[in-house]
């Protein structure tokens, strides 16, 4: 397929890949922050490209992964509600809640519909006047827009049955938090190409300078990755820290302005939680006040218990690059895509779901 | 009296209280479900075998008969997709091709067919008449008959429309044993065409995913196809069609149940340009998605050229390609070189492919 079967030729990676070796002469410890880059890497085998001293560690950057157990649980309890019908992406139905997944609730008898757009939840509010509507606005910066313009419009046509369990993060607190962390293995980052699509990359300029680590925003296909690893390690070995941009072809400097605004004018930088790390100031979105009716956690008194996650599961060790999947004593024995202990096991972005899909060996 | 002879539910309770839907999406939970509790409840030497249908004689052979038993095969299946009517087929056609294909699959010639309809109060007559005369085009097609059936009217929304049945008797003339135990270290893979184009199709008629696309489903007998395989006298040693969880589904099967290592390339894998776009963008493997009208068949070696010929000839076949082979390392597990040139595993899906979110 074109666009596509170029970024996936083996001889342009094997050139790659020995680019890299002649450049590398020095262990790097590098870490993609995307979890899509995360399954590209280990789907295609690009680390195993690599030379054995350049480490390539996964990052937080798997919306489902951090999403709050406590949010999980009220979109459990508000899809069992028979006067909703709870729509959400597809990788959300299967990541653990406290008692319950989502798909639990579908099969319990909540209408419980995946769609591959919040503006398709927009419509199906429409179209079911008698129910309410709540879309799980899950993401980070990348489905922000998509998002916020399901509310905009919502408003906008005086569609008053419908409105989002907000769970928005955002990539650069995520990133000065791993920095900061004296636990801090990582030496560069691959940024993550689709959330400076819209973000543009001028917020990570002076992290890149402040930490002294070099960021390369990089794409999602195997020539993409390599090339971002040959930049990253480019830089490392030449002494520089600088914010460079493998992904020329999508992403620009200043990002989409349109989609921006948009977000700015219905979302505001928030405090959030994060699955498995702990809560970060500034690193998320909520509703702006007026956009207020639109809240589902305003909206509905969810009752939320107390909520319990798995003491085994240590997702977030792996998503801030300090321990690998296989490092987990429950991979692949108690914890399973079938019997997830956490959300990295069962989501397609997940680091533990994609080395239990394409490395272990029974 | 305790009708459960005081044996527990072998699926635990604990585990899954409930059926999800993936119990019936071919995957992980389906195989479960299959061997802790259909498989030990029903146990008998023909289940045991595991494929597409039973393979048994009516009566085994004993000194005095003049003339064998002949060998049949019986499958059955039950259809229930949504839409009814979808680009490139419904409900009925689907029916029959897909237990015609279930019992090419143990290589017999498919004869006969049952058809039992669950039908949802309110149907319109006339949506159930364009079924039952696409079933009615589909049968002669396949060159069977359908010889008996069943109707049961359901209350309004206790059924999707209509659900179908079908089962189906087939005869095996030959002396092949085509089954996952007769696969052999050196076997050569053939898929029979493009996959995922089944899948996709329905997937872009969804409510909730609508895509635009010309994308038709591949539904189609390919009894046909297998008959002339077998008539050419191609050593084929097993064959399965890719249903419900695609071609890994299929090929992690076969390794399992013959304990054979299976290596495939990626490269080789015929998919179309719109469905590789479509499963690009919906964030699916092609691997896994459904097809109803291709198989994969595990040839020997000296034969396999032969019979990838015979298969390109073929309306059906006319894509037919050489995806990989046996090997006696790796038993049980499906391994694939990845397009840049890198070797992974193709596991077993757990549970429904869904759409990603980013």
């Amino acid at each position: 397929m074109k666009y596509v079967d170029e970024y996936r030729d083996a001889d342009a990676a094997a050139k790659y890949a020995s680019a890299i070796a002649q450049l590398t002469t020095r262990p790097w410890t590098i870490m993609e922050i995307c979890g899509g880059q995360t399954h590209a890497i280990v789907k295609y085998g690009i680390d195993e490209l690599l030379p054995a001293n350049v480490t390539l560690v996964h990052g937080p950057g798997c919306p489902v992964c951090v999403t709050p157990i406590e949010l999980i649980d009220k979109a459990v309890e508000l899809a069992a509600r028979p006067d909703v019908i709870f729509c959400s992406f597809g990788d959300m139905l299967r990541v653990p809640g406290t008692h319950k997944d989502l798909l639990s609730v579908k099969a319990l008898g909540g209408d419980v519909r995946i769609v591959y757009s919040p503006l398709d939840a927009l419509k199906l509010a429409q179209a079911n006047p008698t129910k309410e509507v709540v879309f799980f606005a899950v993401g980070f910066e990348t489905t922000a827009p998509a998002n916020a313009m399901s509310v905009y419009q919502a408003k906008q046509l005086g569609i008053a049955n419908y409105s989002i369990l907000v769970s928005h993060v955002l990539v650069p607190p995520a990133i000065e938090t791993i920095l900061s962390s004296p636990q801090n293995q990582v030496q560069g980052f691959l940024a993550a190409g689709h959330v400076c699509t819209v973000m543009g990359y001028t917020e990570y300029e002076p992290l890149a300078a402040k930490y002294r680590v070099p960021m390369v925003v990089t794409g999602f296909e195997p020539l993409d990755i390599l090339q971002g690893v040959y930049m990253c390690i480019k830089q490392l070995e030449e002494g520089r820290a600088e914010v460079e941009n493998q992904y020329t072809r999508v992403v620009k400097r200043e990002g989409n302005r349109s989609a921006q605004q948009l977000i700015a004018e219905v979302f505001e930088v928030s405090p959030r939680k994060w699955r498995g790390i702990g809560e970060i100031p500034n690193s998320g979105w909520a509703l702006r006040e007026i956009y207020a009716a639109y809240d589902a956690e305003k909206r509905f008194d969810i009752a939320s218990g107390p909520v319990e996650e798995s003491s085994e599961c240590i997702s977030g060790l792996i998503m801030q690059g300090v321990k690998k999947p296989e490092q987990c004593p429950a991979f692949g024995t108690r914890c399973t895509p079938e019997h997830p202990l956490g959300a990295p096991m069962v989501s397609s972005e997940g680091a533990c779901a994609a080395y239990y899909r394409y490395r272990r060996r029974s | 009296m305790d009708i459960t002879n005081g044996l527990s539910c072998p699926i635990p309770i604990s585990d899954y209280p409930n059926v999800l839907l993936a119990h019936g999406g071919g995957g992980k939970l389906t195989n479960q479900l299959i061997a802790k509790m259909f498989l030990p409840a029903f146990d008998n030497p023909a289940l045991q075998a595991q494929h597409d249908g039973a393979v048994f004689r009516l009566r085994e052979h004993s000194e005095g008969d003049r003339k064998e038993s002949p060998l049949l095969a019986f499958s059955t299946d039950s259809y229930v997709i949504h839409p009814l009517f979808f680009p490139g087929g419904d409900i009925g056609s689907l029916a029959v091709h897909g237990t015609v294909n279930d019992l090419a699959m143990c290589g017999a010639r498919p004869l006969y067919l049952s058809a039992g309809y669950i039908i949802e109060e309110g149907l319109p007559m006339d949506t159930l008449w364009r079924i039952v005369q696409s079933m009615q085009q589909a049968a002669q097609n396949a060159g069977v008959q359908i010889v008996t059936g069943d109707t049961k009217v359901v209350d309004r929304g206790k059924g999707d429309g209509v659900f179908i049945n079908t089962a189906g008797v087939g005869i095996i003339e030959h002396d092949r044993r085509i089954a996952p135990q007769s696969v052999r270290p050196g076997d050569v893979l053939i898929v029979s065409g493009d996959i995922g184009r089944h899948g996709i199709a329905i997937m872009a008629v969804r409510e909730g995913l609508e895509f635009e696309t010309t994308i038709e489903s591949d539904s189609a007998a390919v009894a046909g196809l297998v008959m002339q395989l077998l008539a050419e006298n191609i050593e084929v040693h097993c064959l399965r069609d890719l249903t419900r969880g695609g071609l890994a589904s299929a090929l992690n099967e076969i390794a399992e149940s013959a304990g054979a290592g299976i290596a495939i390339e990626e490269r080789r894998v015929p998919v179309r340009d719109d469905v590789h776009a479509a499963c690009e963008i919906l964030g699916f493997d092609p691997l896994y998605v459904a097809c109803e009208g291709r198989f994969v068949a595990f040839v020997a070696a000296h034969d396999a050229e032969r019979a990838l010929a015979i298969m390109r000839a073929h309306p059906l076949g006319a894509d037919a390609t050489i995806i990989g082979t046996v090997k006696a390392d790796h038993p049980g597990v499906v391994m694939m070189k990845s397009r840049i040139g890198v070797s992974r595993i193709v596991d077993m899906i757990s549970g429904e492919q869904l759409p990603r979110i980013c």
